[in-house]
């Protein structure tokens, strides 16, 4: 099985990577680009059969090491 | 004894506190592999040195909050022993949980690298008792992850607690530091059951000796061999 973790800034937490992608777009010419966030997307290979048990665990992977709660929040996909 | 200085793969900064520690404090220092399990028996004081463990992946100092030798530390913390994070070194501290909070990218999102001026919390003690309240100093920062962050409850309960250790002195209108973004300021904090470990951006050890621009950061050096802990 395959997992996708999203990893993300929180609300509040400002992201100058962000900032500065979006000071470039409008450099560029882009109109209308009101926000920019950047997100950390973690593709997990995994050696599981069952479904329930395998998001058990990466969202236990993300809890404990891909994602720091102090200023990140996070998404687990399972992809059978 | 020995002060043991923590070397990380992708620390660049063990060194320099080991060479002040040997010939500026006068006291025995070494190096201690981050793969080691424990730290020398005679250890009585742990550094943990600038740099860029683990190439900063995922987020600075989140892998190097899982190296072996991680475990020991935290217990010497734990049980009173002065810890000094400098830098990199903080960055793995709040990671670790004995500070709280977290570092950033710097607002300007640039790699920030010279002096500041610094002021020392209002109640100065353990690490921190060679200083007065107040005091006023300059220590050179070189990062790129100084930012720091906290939720506004911890940053009131870091005020009320007095462990604030130093914060950056030129802030901007809403009390952040100007140099990289830090929430009410904060340059380094105190923490640990007898306020006996230390967390900072900026590095004394590279402001410990007159003939390198002034001293600025000695006392901080000094204090982790001191008397200043109960």
């Amino acid at each position: 099985m395959r997992a996708q973790v999203i990893v993300r800034l929180k609300n509040g937490v400002l992201d100058p990577q962000g900032e500065a992608v979006m000071a470039s777009l409008g450099s560029l010419g882009f109109e209308g680009v009101n926000g920019v966030r950047i997100a950390k997307l973690i593709e997990i290979d995994l050696d599981a059969s069952d479904y329930d048990l395998a998001k058990q665990n990466v969202m236990e992977m993300a809890d404990k090491l891909l994602a720091n709660p102090v200023i990140e929040s996070f998404e687990v996909e399972v992809l059978k | 004894m020995t002060v043991a200085v923590i070397t990380f793969p992708g620390s660049n900064c063990d060194r320099d506190c080991v060479t002040v520690m040997n010939n500026v404090v006068g006291v025995a220092a070494c190096r201690v592999w981050h793969g080691d399990t424990s730290l020398p028996a005679e250890t009585r004081a742990v550094i943990l040195p600038g740099g860029f463990s683990y190439g900063d992946y995922l987020r600075a100092g989140a892998m190097a909050r899982l190296s072996p030798i991680m475990s020991a530390v935290h217990s010497f913390a734990q049980n009173g022993g002065p810890v000094l994070g400098i830098c990199n070194g903080f960055q793995i501290l709040c990671e670790v949980g004995l500070l709280p909070g977290a570092l950033l990218p710097n607002r300007s999102g640039r790699f920030v690298c010279r002096h500041v001026r610094l002021k020392v919390g209002s109640a100065p003690k353990g690490l921190l008792a060679a200083f007065k309240p107040g005091e006023e100093l300059t220590l050179p920062i070189a990062h790129g992850e100084g930012n720091y962050f906290a939720d506004e409850a911890t940053l009131g309960a870091l005020e009320d607690e007095d462990k604030i250790a130093f914060t950056y002195i030129d802030a901007d209108e809403s009390g952040n530091a100007m140099v990289n973004g830090s929430r009410r300021s904060i340059a380094g904090l105190v923490g640990g059951p007898t306020h006996n470990v230390v967390g900072l951006m900026p590095h004394p050890e590279r402001r410990s000796e007159e003939r390198l621009g002034g001293i600025d950061g000695l006392p901080l050096m000094q204090a982790l061999v001191g008397g200043g802990l109960s």
